[in-house]
Parts: structure tokens; C-alpha cells; sequence
């Protein structure tokens, strides 16, 4: 009967069969019934524009580098509010055209950092714009490829209204007569990646499994608030303003010095991290962080601001960021 | 006998293992002394532990065995020679002792070695006579002695498939290389075509479907004849898959460096239609095999060709599978991705390549393969537990929770056709490893098959909820794809290369550039690994610390160098494979 070493139409019948049923088992069963997802209401379909700029994502292949998936585990909260659910793809994985499938963007490979919620923490277009024409200009230790061919170097003489200049640092310029336009390429893929936010979940969302590492600020409460003041500051602030403060000239004003972040009364510095910022013409526009960090992460993050880089102004509690937080929104209503 | 010991062996890990899985707890590790925790390192231990004992048990059982087997012949043959003596003749028995006296007053003349005339090797049989044999770098070996009688238009189809692929090799790791490169110079150009995201797919897929498998697919050629005992079915058929497969490596490229791709998922990055032109080349191949099988001139199928058959069986409907748009959108996309790269792996470059051990290894050491069954074990539960566990690439993603288990409880179960498959190697080197020290093709195999039991071993291992906290997204998973595709398929196939080449060809390569091949590439592979896993648990670390993301990058500069460096070892090894390979074959072949 199991004459498989003799048999070569029941050797290969079998391991094809077999095969088949495992495949439909763990891949095509699956695949069905994870496929008919609702969107969150809270999303939104992708304008022309920033489906151009998906298409372009995929086409530079940025999912060899970046995820956009935070897993449920407490290490991965840096990079969203919530755990990814199936539904948050919705719009992103639908087949491209006839030659391309859905786009892998989940990705396999932290080489730069997720992208989840990147719309959300680094909302600025000109901090993209200078980011994709040299990564180094704003992160001077990042190991991304820039993307020079999308966009175009003009003689001042030739720039015209709808051109959207990049105010690139002259370093980072060969020819420093020129001036570098971003091109409608760049535009798309900006518009895309600033759509990139965590939808809000209208029940409750799902929960990430918390760390068993135990907390150990108890002992030393006052270092290692300030020690999470730095990370913060790191991760949220550094990419425009820079890790040493000084900001970039054209784009993004400095901290260490700043008369706003050594005020004795700290409520601008606040307001302007809570509801941003667009009253100087000369930098770029700074959205605001209030949805994004909580009221003891602000504190942390001004009072890292207030004692670096030179900088000598008092603590911020919490309290007074509550404070502020309580006025601005009785302000909106 | 020692069948039923492996069975119990087997059964006693599979029971053991799930347990241990299911028991690995699910918070975040404390990264404060996770080298201590019963997580990963002791893990490790009691894996290799288990996997010893399992081994050491059924060596010395075996050779218990064989002991035994051998004793029992050897009475028998005692007992019937005591018999022939009885019944012996008179006669007979006069004309032998006479005959022994003759030869016991037998005295030499002492002129017996003494010639007059020259030294003349008119035969041809004294070969590559050297007044240097003390060569300074690596040792001269033993030379092929047997060449085989191969018709003329199979060892073409060998010599070219070969031959395509080497040129692959060199292409595509050189495009590695230069990746590499990137990671420590990010600006070294900034011209589209070059740019990382689009040539990262071109390394990974010019050396999957172009090195990888037209090697694989020449080298089968070879197997499936001789294991056959017959001619090749169809000569054309070969070189129009040899064509098509060419075609779709060459166009892909091209098409992935303009920026069109099928999306991103890892090795599926061609475009339907240039995967379309792959899987009609693998459609030829298994047809052309399984008629070959067919037409078969013994009763039995080797356990090669159980290998090669279902490998390109399942790889059909692997590509199929993975390229149907049905059922891909959202996150099924996601399941089939998973299903995919590990297959890719699993059922294609790994299945194939242990068809072409179980010929070339045994042939190649003249002596049969240590056990037909455990290869037939291997060959069932390789198809059985491979296939479920490729959800493992997304563990905490959110895909089913419950498939993410599966794939974490068959990715241990894995062990059991990576120990079935070890065993049946280690035990056929068993007693030859006096080869190592005459050829370079035994080295070979012992690397791929020390990497086959310790990559294996490991990326089940890597696969644990536990261990991803620390090591998933990050380059940990470079080092443990270069472990795999590298220290084990490409490994096995240069050792098959190197054992068919001089017998197809007649041509040995020069022994010092072997051994340069061997031992930078041996060296190169383990520096890339070694730098990449300290790399990337480091990174693990610094993330589950919380610190800002930038400090990982920072801090993997060193790693990301030394990579580099083991990345040109390796790269310079492949010049000289390349070489070797045009040695072995720049002569015409000589017709039969």
C-alpha cells in the first residue's frame, strides 16, 4: 500500500496533496478570513494626492527600512498610542494596479525607525521635505539614503511662484547659487507620510502587554525624570530643534538661549508644545504635541529644555502643565 | 532496532518542546539581566543539551548495532570454512602443503628491483608530479581519481546551469556588498537605480532565484539521471527553462532598479509576470524530472529524488499561492507573506538542497548514505512542520493570535527533521573523516551541515515569543538568513560543485585557490554573523531600554563594519569560486 519508494505517482500525488491542505490550513484559510476589514470611522480615504504618494513609498521601497506595525508589547509603545489592528490597513493594503499586489508595509526590519504614527509625531512638511532631500541636514547621524531625484536644482533667476523651495543649508549644497526645489513627486510623498497618524479607536482599544521590568525611578525619582526628559526630548523635539539645541538656521529656532524657554514664567514655552506654533515667517511651522504627550511628559520635556545647553530656568511640575492644559481647552470651547 | 529508538527520541521532543513554548512567558523581558534569565540563554542550553544526548544515544547505539551485525558474519563465515576443511581430499590436501613448502623455501635473488632501464610512466598514472609539496598557505589534497562517463549534452546542461549561476553569484553579493557599504557611507551615490530600497531586493532575489536556484536546478540534473539510471527526458526542455529562468532574474532586476515592484514583500518583490517567466522555467524542470523519475530504469526512487520532486511540487504552488491576488488585500496579504518567505526558504532552497546531499554527500565518500528511513522521516516532517510555521515572521503582529502560536509551536517541531536530517549526515561522514584531510570536498559539506543543525536550530529558537522582544526588526534577522542561505545552501552547493565538476570534466581546480575559497568564505561568513547577532541583541536591548531611537544606529556603526569586512571576505571568495570554476572548465570537453 505505502509504497511510496516504488510508487512515484503516489510519492508525488501525496506531497502535493499534502501540502495543498497544510497551505490552505495556514495561508489561504486565513488569509480569507482576515481579509473583509471595516475602516475605523475615524479614518480617511487617501485624497489623489496622497495615493500618489503610497504609490511612491512603495516604489523607493521605504518598507525595507521602516515598519508600520506597533506590535502589543510595551516596548513598541514609542511608536504609537495603541497596538496595530487589522482594520488600521484598510486603506494602505489594497492592490496597487494590475501589476502590483497590496503593499507590504508592515515591513520586517527596523533599519529606520516604524512610521506608524509619523503623521502624528513629526507633522511638518518642511522638516520632510529637508529629511528626503538629505536626512543629514536635520538628523546628522541618520544612515538614510537621500533622494536627491526628487527634486530639482534652479537657478535663482528661474524660480518661479509655484515653486516650492527647500531652505537646504548651504553645506549641503554643491552649488550654492542654486536653490533647490522640491518637486511634485517629493510633495506627494510628503502628503502621504503626513497621513500616517493612529486612528482613534472609538471603543476601547486594545492594550498593549506591559513590561515586568519594575520601575526604577522609586529610588531616585528626580534623575530619572530627568534622564525620561532627555529621551523625550530626543525622540520628539530633536529632529527639528536638534539634539544640541541649536535648531537649523532657515527651518527650525533654537532653543539653548531661546528668551521663551528661559522665560521665568513658563506658560509660552507650554502653550507653543501643546498647540505648536506658526508666528515667524523665517522657520517653519511647529504643530502642536497636546494629543501626543501627556502632562508629565510635557513637564519632563520643558524642564530638560530649561537646564540644557546653557539654559537656567525652574522646573516645570506636572501641575502647571495641567494648569495651562485646563485653560487652553476651556479657551477652544 | 535503532529505528524505534529514534521514534522514542522524536516523540520525547515533540511532546517536550510545545510544552516549552507554550511555557515561555509573554511580558517584556527585564533587559537587566536577561544573559541570566531562564529566557534565552538557558533556552540555548537545554536545547543543545537535548539535542547531545539525543545524538550521543543513537551513535552509540548504532555502532552497538553494526557490532553486533558484524560479529554475526563473521561466525558465520568461521563455521563454514571449518566445514570446507573437512571435506577436504586426500589428494587435495597433499598438493596444497607441497605448494606452501615450495614457497617457504622460496629465497629472493637480490636483483629482483634492479633495472638498467630509465623511469618511464608510459600509463599516465603517476599525476601532478611537484618538487614543491610544501605548498605555504593551504594543503595539496587528493585528486578526483574517478571521472564519470556522462553523456555529452547532460554535462552541457550542468556546466551552463552552473555556470549562469556562478555569474549571479558574483553579481548579486557584489550588489551585497556594496549595500553593505551603505550602512557605513549612506552618501556614497545618490543616483536612483543605485539607491538602498530598490537594490536591496535585487541582492536578495539575484542570489535567491539566480545563484541559489539555477545551481540547485544544474546540479539536480545531474541526481535525477544517475539516480534514475537513465538518460535526461528532454535536453530541450532544460535549456528552455535554463532560458526562461535567466530571463526572469535578468528582467526583475532591471524592472526593480526603475522602481517597479509587486509591493515589497521580501522575495516576491518581481512583478507577476517576471515571476510568472520563474515559475513556467519550474513547471519545465518538474516536469522534466518526475519523467525522468518515470521512466526510471530501477525499481526504486532514491530519497534524492523524493527531495527534488517535492520540492519543485510544492514551489509551484508556493509561487501560485503567493501570487493569486484573491485573497490579498488588507492583512491577508500579510498571512500570505509570511506563508511565503519562509516556504520560499523552507520548501524550495532547503528541501532542494537536501535532495542534492543525500546523492552527492554518500557518492562522493564512496559509501552509501547511514539510513534511508531517517531521510524518509526528514523528508514527511519537513513537509509537515516547514509549512505551518511562517507566521513566525510576525509575532505580537496583528495578525490571529492563535496562528502566530502555531507557527512558534511547529517552528520547535522543526528540530525534528533538522536532527532526523544532521544524524543521517554526521553518521555518513562517520568513519571518513580521514577524507578531510585528502579533499576539499568533505569540509565543504561539514560546514553546510554543522550550519544546517546550528542555523535551523537557532531560527527555531528565534521564533519564541521570548526571544523576539529582543531580536525581531532587527539585524539579528540578516545574520540568521546569511547562517541559513549562506552557511547552508550555498555551502552545500559549492561542496557539489566541487565533487562533480573534476568527474564531469576532467579538470581539477588548483588546490590553493580551493582552500582560499573555503577558508575566506568560512571566515568572512562568520564575521558577518557573529558582528550582525551582537549588533542586533544590543539594539534590542537599547530599544526595550527606551532609549531614543537614533542610539541604536549609533551604536550599530562598529557591528555594520565589521560586517562590511566579513562581507568582502566572502565577496573575494566568490571571484575565486568564479575562477575555479572557469578552471574547471575552460577545456573543451572531451567527446565520448
Amino acid at each position: 500500500m505505502l509504497d511510496f519508494h516504488k510508487n512515484h505517482v503516489l510519492l508525488v500525488g501525496t506531497a502535493t496533496l499534502g501540502f495543498l491542505l497544510l497551505s490552505f490550513m495556514v495561508a489561504i484559510f486565513p488569509a480569507y478570513q482576515i481579509q473583509p476589514t471595516q475602516p475605523l470611522p475615524t479614518m480617511e480615504a487617501f485624497t489623489a494626492q496622497e495615493l500618489r504618494g503610497l504609490h511612491l513609498y512603495v516604489k523607493e521601497n521605504c518598507m525595507a527600512c521602516h515598519t508600520q506595525q506597533v506590535r502589543n508589547i510595551e516596548m513598541d509603545e514609542t511608536w504609537g498610542k495603541r497596538p496595530s489592528i487589522p482594520s488600521d490597513y484598510y486603506y494602505s493594503k489594497q492592490r496597487l494596479d494590475l501589476w502590483r499586489q497590496s503593499p507590504s508595509v508592515l515591513g520586517s526590519e527596523r533599519t529606520g525607525p516604524d512610521l506608524t504614527n509619523v503623521g502624528q509625531r513629526q507633522s511638518g512638511m518642511e522638516w520632510h521635505l529637508l529629511h528626503l532631500y538629505n536626512p543629514r541636514i536635520v538628523v546628522s547621524k541618520s544612515i538614510m539614503p537621500s533622494y536627491p531625484w526628487l527634486f530639482e536644482l534652479k537657478d535663482a533667476s528661474s524660480i518661479n511662484e509655484k515653486d516650492h523651495l527647500v531652505s537646504v543649508p548651504e553645506a549641503f549644497l554643491k552649488n550654492t547659487s542654486q536653490k533647490v526645489v522640491a518637486s511634485q513627486k517629493a510633495l506627494d510623498l510628503v502628503a502621504y507620510l503626513q497621513t500616517l497618524k493612529q486612528a482613534e479607536m472609538p471603543g476601547k482599544a486594545p492594550e498593549f502587554i506591559p513590561s515586568s521590568k519594575k520601575p526604577s525611578a522609586d529610588s531616585s525619582a528626580g534623575d530619572a525624570s530627568e534622564l525620561k526628559g532627555a529621551n523625550l526630548y530626543m525622540n520628539t523635539c530633536s529632529a527639528c530643534h536638534q539634539a544640541n539645541g541649536e535648531g537649523l538656521a532657515g527651518a527650525f529656532p533654537p532653543l539653548a538661549g531661546s528668551p521663551i524657554v528661559n522665560d521665568e514664567n513658563p506658560e509660552t514655552l507650554i502653550r507653543i508644545i501643546l498647540q505648536g506654533y506658526d508666528a515667524r515667517p523665517e522657520y517653519g511651522v511647529m504643530s502642536g504635541f497636546g494629543q501626543v504627550l501627556s502632562n508629565e511628559e510635557i513637564a519632563a520635556i520643558a524642564t530638560h529644555e530649561r537646564s540644557s545647553w546653557g539654559n537656567s530656568a525652574e522646573k516645570v511640575t506636572p501641575e502647571v502643565v495641567k494648569e495651562i492644559r485646563n485653560f487652553v481647552q476651556s479657551q477652544d470651547q | 532496532m535503532k529505528k524505534y529508538k529514534f521514534y522514542l527520541v522524536s516523540i520525547l521532543l515533540s511532546t517536550f518542546i510545545p510544552g516549552m513554548v507554550l511555557g515561555q512567558p509573554t511580558p517584556n523581558p527585564n533587559p537587566d539581566n536577561w544573559m541570566t534569565s531562564p529566557g534565552i540563554i538557558g533556552t540555548i542550553l537545554l536545547m543543545v543539551i537535548v539535542l547531545v544526548i539525543a545524538i550521543l544515544i543513537l551513535t552509540i547505539r548504532a555502532s552497538g548495532y553494526f557490532e553486533h551485525l558484524r560479529n554475526k558474519s563473521e561466525r558465520k563465515k568461521k563455521n563454514e570454512f571449518n566445514e570446507q576443511l573437512l571435506e577436504l581430499k586426500n589428494d587435495d590436501i597433499d598438493s596444497i602443503l607441497q605448494q606452501r613448502k615450495k614457497a617457504v623455501d622460496y629465497r629472493l635473488s637480490d636483483t629482483e628491483l634492479g633495472t638498467d632501464l630509465e623511469a618511464d610512466d608510459h600509463r599516465g598514472i603517476v599525476a601532478g608530479v611537484t618538487h614543491d609539496p610544501n605548498n605555504p598557505l593551504v594543503d595539496e589534497k587528493k585528486k578526483s581519481s574517478i571521472t564519470y562517463d556522462t553523456p555529452p549534452a547532460l554535462k552541457k546542461i550542468v556546466i551552463w546551469y552552473l555556470g549562469a549561476a556562478v555569474f549571479w553569484l558574483v553579481l548579486g553579493t557584489l550588489v551585497g556588498q556594496y549595500l553593505g557599504m551603505k550602512f557605513i557611507w549612506p552618501e556614497m551615490d545618490s543616483v536612483a537605480w543605485l539607491s538602498f530600497g530598490r537594490l536591496r531586493p535585487v541582492h536578495t532575489n539575484m542570489v535567491f532565484w539566480g545563484w541559489a536556484s539555477l545551481s540547485m536546478i544544474g546540479l539536480g540534473h545531474f541526481v535525477i539521471t544517475r539516480t534514475s539510471n537513465n538518460k535526461l527526458y528532454s535536453y530541450k526542455t532544460a535549456w528552455w527553462a535554463w532560458g526562461l529562468m535567466n530571463c526572469s532574474v535578468l528582467s526583475g532586476t532591471l524592472f526593480l532598479m526603475a522602481g517597479v515592484n509587486n509591493g515589497g514583500g521580501e522575495y516576491r518583490e518581481y512583478i507577476w509576470p517576471v515571476a510568472l517567466l520563474f515559475a513556467l522555467g519550474l513547471v519545465l524542470t518538474f516536469y522534466n524530472f518526475y519523467q525522468t523519475v518515470a521512466h526510471r530504469k530501477i525499481k526504486e526512487i532514491y530519497v534524492s529524488n523524493w527531495y527534488l520532486l517535492g520540492s519543485l511540487s510544492w514551489t509551484i504552488i508556493l509561487v501560485i499561492i503567493g501570487y493569486l491576488p484573491m485573497y490579498q488585500d488588507g492583512l491577508g496579504e500579510t498571512v500570505i507573506q509570511g506563508y511565503y518567505m519562509h516556504q520560499g526558504v523552507g520548501m524550495w532552497f532547503m528541501t532542494f538542497t537536501l535532495g542534492l546531499i543525500y546523492y552527492y554527500l554518500p557518492s562522493s565518500l564512496n559509501k552509501p548514505i547511514y539510513s534511508y528511513s531517517l531521510g524518509v522521516l526528514a523528508f514527511w516532517t519537513q513537509m509537515l512542520f516547514y509549512t505551518l510555521i511562517g507566521t513566525h515572521h510576525f509575532v505580537f503582529s496583528p495578525l490571529p493570535w492563535w496562528l502566530q502560536t502555531v507557527a512558534i509551536v511547529f517552528s520547535a517541531g522543526m528540530l525534528i527533521p533538522v536532527v532526523a536530517g544532521t544524524t543521517n549526515f554526521l553518521m555518513t561522514m562517520r568513519g571518513s573523516w580521514n577524507e578531510i584531510s585528502k579533499s576539499y570536498v568533505l569540509p565543504f559539506f561539514l560546514v553546510g551541515v554543522v550550519y544546517y543543525f546550528v542555523g535551523s536550530a537557532q531560527g527555531s529558537l528565534q521564533a519564541f515569543r521570548f526571544t523576539n522582544f529582543i531580536w525581531h526588526f532587527t539585524d539579528f534577522n540578516v545574520a540568521h538568513s546569511h547562517m541559513t542561505m549562506y552557511g547552508i545552501i550555498t555551502f552545500i552547493i559549492w561542496a557539489c560543485a566541487y565533487a562533480i565538476m573534476p568527474k564531469i570534466t576532467g579538470h581539477e581546480p588548483k588546490q590553493i585557490f580551493v582552500g582560499m575559497h573555503f577558508w575566506l568564505a568560512f571566515i568572512g561568513l562568520f564575521t558577518y554573523m557573529v558582528s550582525l547577532m551582537a549588533g542586533g541583541s544590543v539594539k534590542g536591548l537599547s530599544w526595550i531600554e527606551g532609549e531614543p531611537f537614533i542610539q541604536s544606529v549609533i551604536l550599530m556603526q562598529p557591528y555594520w563594519l565589521w560586517r562590511a569586512i566579513g562581507g568582502t571576505l566572502m565577496f573575494i571568495s566568490h571571484l575565486l569560486f568564479a575562477y575555479n570554476f572557469y578552471y574547471m572548465t575552460k577545456k573543451k570537453i572531451p567527446k565520448y
